[in-house]
């Protein structure tokens, strides 16, 4: 049997592929260029019995699905720079009560109003440290509609196995270009339930670490009850200031990401084996570098890319091992230099990081890539 | 390669975005080519520029916006003077010939009629002016096929306007044929 | 015989973090009277706060608890009634987290009319922070960012919550204690978005600052502004000034409740599937 097929925008892409994964909630607010995903889920989801909420603002949209979340539902929220800045507070909440949700953010010119249907990828450090205080991040960064409906799908496992807010940050052109999707049958991505308690409710601690860095979440109304809360806390939830606890739970937040950096960073290695010249790129600019790569091989110039899926956790260990093997790297991007700070941090200064910045609206366009590349000696 | 770029241009409201994606999905879906629609609007749903980017590949796409465009439609004045500028040398320029008086200097192979006053008057809807466009681009470029395009048109539209669109779709392939022959 | 409190309590949280005097206590045994006689199932029955003095409530009572952040009780509380229609949902809170920094919410959730219940305890200060003005302090008074007297005018929380669309709008004093538990059951049953106003009293940061010179004193001003609904019925416009009306003020039962609603979409929705 032929798998279905359709021409979709990476919005619409993103809202098929959460409700692939199971998300049964959303909770938004209007924000261009991401609406799309919103107006798909507010047809879908009563369809299946899910709930859709179009919230009062940004922040009630983060906390509707932080709610529903925790009475037992998989909760998509999806927005833009300004409603990002608005969401992290309470992104920080998800952080640090451990609740699953996603978060899906198109990136667009900023800061503030910047430029609402421009392109941009100037939220990528505002998704590690927008929001305040030490945490776990995890951000994915699309390249295509296919990539966009799969990260999705890979967003809400990751949220659910680590028990963390996930971010989806496609850029603007990735969110509203349309390209040809294959759907899968069910069953062929794995979709990874919550893990819930197995004790019974007497006995149940929500940030009970016998059972691991990552402990099980019993949904409200189901017959446990516990207290959540966004002071820090002990493993029975309520909160404290007792010293070595704090710093202990603190700790074991963040290393449910640091201590699992191979299982959540994913990359593409594009003709890296002899390069001289590594383009690091993500998002839609990959698709003008590896246009690039592939004109500077037909010139004889050994160029190479290395694809960011995985954006937080940052793929430090692969790009350290890189950065010993080429003559230099260049990042094109659009904004004014983030990933390029990270390329630097872990080129060590091994080699030299070329960097392409545009904040002007408009993509980087191949050329001025292989510009670039040509720039390496 | 053989990547073929199409620019639909003219003015939020024109239904451009609608003709770029069905020129895109008769590709992709039915024609068995690869295809990317990208656009780039204003703040205005109605009026302001608009234009809608269609890249057809025989293999996986890349840079999904045009570098030089072989085929563009101008509905407007304005977005013919804004648009035209990377519309390579020798390539196909389509205008509405009411509405747009002047034509951007180059070597371009241009096509006028009168687009929206035929959807008007051969149709007898102006609101498939798009369709009509569409019809045309699809004849000029030769990069899907009639038959394949005309399938994209009809599972794109409600059902009670499939021979609204179908005549539409028609005529603008005709008149296309006709104002190139 | 004596009214067990400690059925509802979680045993080893208290002492609780009120200062003495602190009304918040009061309202806490009127709600946990409230829970008893409509006997809600504590695993069923979900208690959302913000942040502040009053937000630390849910922390003592035995049920499912979250405590969120300053101003967003009433959004995670949708969130939950939305998934959980089922469930009870009460909301606990001041006055600053519930109509300054969580007006919206606030207002909103009134609009949708959605079944939760909202008892907001205003004390007209900023407790927790150190007493600075709220959306409710009185003007003409002190707080610690208003040494010469407060310039705003305030809420009238129950006005508020009638005209942005709530269905049942209740208001005691934590001095009347024994109308607290019978105004949120009857909050509690409605159908709808309830509000329940707790004038309450903040003797560490709200009356020493305003020439109060005892919490007796404090309580003593709420039993004698307080005038109940049907009372107010016989006085005149005159003899209202300066009062402050208690009981229901307001209940709608027309208007539809929204999880009953989206249940509408829901059929509609499959329906034409």
């Amino acid at each position: 049997m032929s798998k279905k097929v359709a021409f979709l925008q990476g919005n619409e892409a993103a809202a098929h592929g959460a409700l692939y994964a199971g998300c049964n909630f959303f909770g938004g607010y209007p924000i261009t260029p991401s609406t799309e995903v919103a107006e798909v889920m507010s047809i879908e989801l009563p369809k299946i019995g899910g709930k859709f909420i179009q919230m009062e603002d940004e922040i009630g949209a983060m906390a509707a699905i932080l709610g529903a979340s925790l009475a037992g539902s998989k909760v998509l929220t999806s927005t833009s720079g300004p409603g990002l800045s608005l969401k992290q507070e309470l992104i920080g909440y998800g952080c640090i009560a451990e609740i699953p949700c996603v978060v899906y953010n198109v990136m667009r010119g900023g800061p503030s109003t910047g430029m609402p249907t421009g392109p941009s990828q100037s939220d990528v450090m505002c998704a590690k440290w927008g929001t305040h205080g030490d945490h776990p991040a995890i951000c994915l960064t699309p390249a295509s509609v296919q990539e966009t409906y799969e990260e999705v799908i890979r967003a809400f496992n990751l949220s659910e196995k680590y028990r963390t807010p996930v971010m989806v940050m496609p850029d603007e052109i990735v969110a509203h270009m349309r390209e040809r999707i294959v759907f899968p049958e069910q069953g062929e991505i794995e979709v990874v339930p919550r893990k819930t308690p197995t004790v019974p409710p007497e006995q149940y601690k929500p940030y009970d670490t016998s059972f691991g860095d990552v402990p099980p979440l019993a949904a409200f109304g189901s017959g446990y009850k516990f207290h959540v809360t966004g002071l820090n806390k002990m493993q029975d939830g309520f909160p404290t200031t007792k010293a070595e606890i704090v710093q202990a739970e603190e700790e074991r937040q963040v290393r449910k990401v640091d201590a699992n950096v191979d299982d959540i960073v994913t990359f593409e290695e594009y003709l890296l084996d002899d390069a001289e010249v590594l383009v690091v790129a993500y998002g839609s600019t990959s698709r003008s570098a590896r246009y690039a790569v592939n004109i500077a091989r037909e010139q004889g110039i050994k160029a190479g890319m290395f694809r960011i899926k995985t954006f937080w956790p940052f793929p430090d260990k692969q790009i350290k091992a890189l950065a010993g093997k080429v003559k230099g790297i260049v990042i094109p991007e659009m904004n004014l230099g983030m990933c390029s700070l990270e390329l630097e941090r872990c080129a060590q200064g091994k080699t030299p990081v070329l960097g392409i910045f545009r904040v002007d609206g408009e993509p980087i366009n191949p050329d001025q890539i292989l510009d670039k590349i040509k720039e390496v000696k | 390669m053989s990547r073929y770029e199409l620019r639909f241009s003219g003015a939020g409201g024109q239904g451009l975005i609608t003709a770029g994606i069905i020129m895109a999905k008769a590709a992709s879906i039915y024609e068995g080519k690869q295809a990317v629609q990208s656009q780039s609007y204003g703040p205005e749903a109605r009026g302001g520029a608009s234009k809608s980017e269609v890249i057809i590949s025989d293999g996986p796409i890349d840079y999904p916006k045009a570098t030089t465009v072989d085929a563009l439609l101008a509905m407007t004045q304005e977005a013919c003077d804004k648009y035209t500028h990377d519309l390579k040398d020798g390539g196909i320029l389509l205008v509405d010939s009411d509405l747009v008086k002047n034509l951007p200097k180059g070597n371009f192979k241009v096509i006028s009629f009168p687009i929206i006053n035929t959807a008007k008057t051969d149709v007898g809807r102006e609101i498939v002016a798009n369709i009509v466009a569409l019809g045309a681009m699809v004849a000029l470029t030769g990069q899907v096929s009639r038959e394949n395009a005309e399938k994209a048109v009809l599972s794109s539209v409600p059902e009670a306007f499939i021979e609204l669109n179908r005549k539409a779709f028609s005529i603008g392939y005709e008149r296309a044929l006709a104002a190139s022959a | 015989m004596a009214f067990d409190y400690e059925k509802f309590l979680r045993p080893g949280k208290l002492p609780h973090i009120w200062c003495p005097g602190c009304g918040h206590g009061i309202v806490m045994k009127g709600l946990i009277r409230a829970m008893d006689t409509l006997k809600l199932k504590k695993e069923e029955t979900a208690l959302v706060s913000g942040i502040g003095c009053a937000s630390r409530l849910p922390g003592y009572i035995d049920c499912c608890t979250l405590h969120t952040a300053h101003g967003r009780a009433a959004a995670f509380a949708t969130g939950v009634k939305l998934a959980k229609p089922e469930m009870n949902v009460i909301l606990v809170g001041g006055d600053g987290d519930g109509t300054a920094i969580g007006g919206n919410h606030f207002i909103h959730a009134c609009r949708r009319n959605i079944d939760m219940t909202y008892i907001i305890m205003n004390n007209y200060i900023y407790g927790m922070t150190g007493g600075q003005f709220s959306p409710c302090t009185p003007t003409g008074h002190k707080a610690s960012t208003t040494p010469y007297g407060n310039p705003d005018p305030g809420f009238d929380i129950a006005k508020l919550a009638i005209g942005a669309g709530a269905t049942f709008v209740a208001r005691g004093t934590a001095f009347h204690a024994n109308q607290i538990d019978k105004l949120i059951v009857e909050a509690i049953q409605h159908k709808g978005f309830s509000v329940v106003e707790i004038l309450d009293d903040c003797p560490t940061t709200y009356g020493r600052r305003n020439k109060y010179k005892s919490v007796i004193e404090m309580m003593n001003r709420l039993k004698e502004v307080a005038v109940p609904v049907k009372a107010a019925e016989k006085m005149t416009a005159e003899q209202l000034q300066g009062k402050v009306l208690t009981g229901v003020l307001y209940k709608d039962d027309s208007k539809p409740e929204y999880t009953a609603e989206y249940a509408k979409v829901i059929e509609r929705a499959t329906a034409a599937k």
